[in-house]
């Protein structure tokens, strides 16, 4: 097992490598100097020549990427146009508000996508799976930037049940720990605090849950219709066991194999689909940040962004192969 | 009767293709799913014909209308106007084309880099194939959408833009699914009867692989233009794709988001609009699958 999880990690290096090229490249390859897309165009001649002396823009590029490399693993993410912060700093400060939005939404979907995709493959050919199965068509196929606005429409400015957007009202004061808003809260005890923060989140979150909840309820209806033909369901029904019992620990156990994989593979639409959903809500996480950034032609924060999500991304994806491991017996580590 | 026999005959061994249209043909989610998308591509075709107004022609007095069931709405605009009166409807009708010409634009060049570097990869192996692997894995690397917004970033924010990023993401999944059956088809008999006969690799790459591996290069083109429609009303949106006054339904949803309260009728439609196209190829990729799969027929 740990000669395998090294295995992961050592292929994960080139990946990373490949990402940086890519992002590098694409500073090159845009037309005009870098040192001028990177500082704007205000900026004055002795800033750039210090920008060129710094990156080393004179000399070869494979040099170039050398130096750019270097300053990565430094953590040297440049600085910002507008603000002239460090780029890594601000980065750590929105991080949290999106892993917040992420986790919270894939929570959403991992439940109500499992829930529906069970109750669908039990009553199949019902009016319930073909009704939830009708919305979960619709779910993959929904512009979630036009839906985000819908239920704003709906649910803060008609019902005014939910806050219109941001993380935290104006009035609610809560001492910033580790900008995770809900663990801010519970840590400081602040209840009032835990539940406007947790107001906050579920319009955004139920936004960006839409696709993945979709697409895992369609994957657990496939992956328990699958399992529920075998023999072995068979058998335990004939044993007498109730149908719960078949369903919930009989099928489910194997027919979850595949749906972790899916639900492994949705943080990649959560992490773009953030990108969306933080503009509509102006949730300031790394998406709305990002989208500010390009706005603003900031290509020292996409470029930072870029490579903060990326990197995140992989490393992510590498705890879910692990985990997908540890959990599948039949998948030979060696 | 000799004829009766050779009828029967023919019967029996139905063209493959025939086959499978039939199968497709009783599956009615493909069936529905082809429905919407005729009805889009007839409303692009016939834009001009139908759309009651020029969907740039603005109008002073007839600014944010309601639709026509609304109070105060008239069947002039059936439903309603933007802030500067310009028909939804209309705009609607043309947006149909500005989609699906980024779709069948973004699509065809993932498919054509796609297939061409799954060919290459599949059929030559080796070096040529850890190669071009890796550059996919580069760019699977980054999550959904995120490329495209990057890329487009660097490049300027166009509609030609936005097309390129698209594509561009979606070469992975081309090449893929294409490396995969060739490696599998390459290893057949028939394949080595090709070159036995002295066929050039182009030859068995093209004309005697290529064929054999359609079934999910089709599947994959139906649920890419989906996405490709999602995507890249995604970037208008984002004031990253289609630029003003294009009538894009991306574009439409971006400028309505200020009049949310007064006029919430001029972002409703055209979010239907992309969500029934998106699903129009969502529903034939799914059947296509059902039909050109049969391992995953029920």
């Amino acid at each position: 097992m740990l000669a395998y999880i090294l295995r992961r990690i050592m292929i994960m290096v080139p990946t990373l490598l490949g990402v940086s090229i890519i992002v590098f490249m694409m500073l090159h390859i845009t037309p005009g100097d870098p040192a001028e897309l990177l500082l704007g165009e205000r900026a004055t001649e002795q800033a750039l020549s210090e920008l060129r002396e710094h990156l080393g823009l004179n000399k070869p590029l494979h040099v170039q990427y050398g130096l750019f490399l270097k300053r990565l693993l430094q953590g040297d993410l440049g600085e910002t146009i507008w603000t002239r912060q460090k780029v890594w700093i601000e980065v750590k400060q929105r991080f949290p508000a999106t892993i917040e939005l992420s986790i919270f939404a894939l929570g959403i979907s991992c439940f109500m996508g499992t829930l529906l995709g069970i109750i669908s493959a039990t009553r199949q050919y019902s009016i319930f799976d073909y009704l939830s199965m009708v919305g979960a068509l619709a779910g993959v196929s929904m512009p979630i930037f036009w839906l985000g606005l819908v239920f704003m429409l709906i649910f803060s400015l008609n019902l005014g049940w939910l806050p219109l957007s941001g993380r935290l009202s104006i009035d609610i004061d809560l001492e910033i720990i580790t900008n995770f808003y809900i663990l801010d809260s519970i840590l400081t005890r602040n209840w009032a605090a835990l539940r406007d923060v947790i107001w906050h989140l579920i319009m955004p979150a139920v936004t960006l849950s839409t696709i993945p909840t979709a697409i895992v309820a369609r994957m657990t209806r496939s992956a328990m219709l699958d399992v529920l033909r075998q023999d072995y369901i068979k058998t335990a029904k004939a044993k007498g066991l109730s149908k719960f019992k078949v369903t919930f620990k009989h099928a489910l156990r194997n027919a979850l194999i595949p749906v972790v994989t899916t639900i492994g593979l949705q943080f990649g639409v959560l992490l773009g689909g953030a990108i969306l959903t933080e503009t509509i809500f102006a949730w300031p996480g790394v998406g709305k940040w990002m989208y500010d950034a390009v706005m603003q032609r900031d290509y020292m924060v996409i470029q930072g962004g870029v490579l903060f999500i990326a990197a995140l991304f992989v490393v992510i994806n590498l705890c879910v192969d692990l985990l997908y491991a540890i959990i599948n017996p039949r998948i030979s580590v060696s | 009767m000799p004829d009766a026999v050779t009828v029967n005959q023919v019967a029996e061994i139905r063209h493959p293709m025939v086959e499978q249209l039939s199968q497709l043909w009783r599956n009615k989610t493909a069936v529905a799913g082809l429905i919407i998308i005729t009805t889009f591509v007839l409303m692009a075709i016939f834009a001009p014909l139908l759309s009651p107004y020029d969907p740039l022609e603005t109008s002073l007095y007839d600014q944010l209308k309601p639709p026509a069931w609304y109070e105060g709405g008239s069947t002039k605009n059936i439903l309603g106007t933007d802030d500067l009166g310009r028909d939804t409807l209309s705009r609607i009708i043309y947006g149909a084309r500005v989609s699906l010409i980024v779709a069948v634009v973004s699509v065809g060049l993932a498919f054509f880099l796609g297939t061409l570097l799954g060919c290459l990869s599949g059929y030559y192996k080796g070096a040529v194939d850890s190669a071009i692997m890796r550059v996919m894995d580069m760019i699977l690397a980054f999550p959904y959408l995120l490329l495209a917004i990057v890329v487009v970033a660097y490049l300027g924010p166009s509609l030609q833009n936005a097309m390129m990023a698209i594509g561009i993401t979606y070469v992975p999944r081309f090449a893929r699914i294409v490396r995969g059956s060739v490696l599998e088809e390459g290893e057949k008999d028939y394949v080595m009867a090709a070159r036995s006969i002295g066929a050039g690799d182009l030859r068995i790459i093209f004309l005697t692989i290529l064929p054999n591996c359609m079934g999910p290069l089709i599947v994959q083109t139906t649920l890419s233009m989906a996405s490709a429609i999602l995507d890249a009303a995604a970037l208008s949106f984002l004031g990253l794709g289609a630029q003003p006054p294009t009538p894009e339904w991306g574009a439409m949803i971006a400028r309505s988001r200020g009049l949310i309260l007064r006029a919430s009728w001029v972002m409703t439609f055209p979010g239907i609009a992309i969500l029934l196209a998106v699903l129009g190829f969502n529903l034939l990729g799914d059947g296509l699958r059902d039909a050109l799969d049969p391992r995953l027929r029920d």
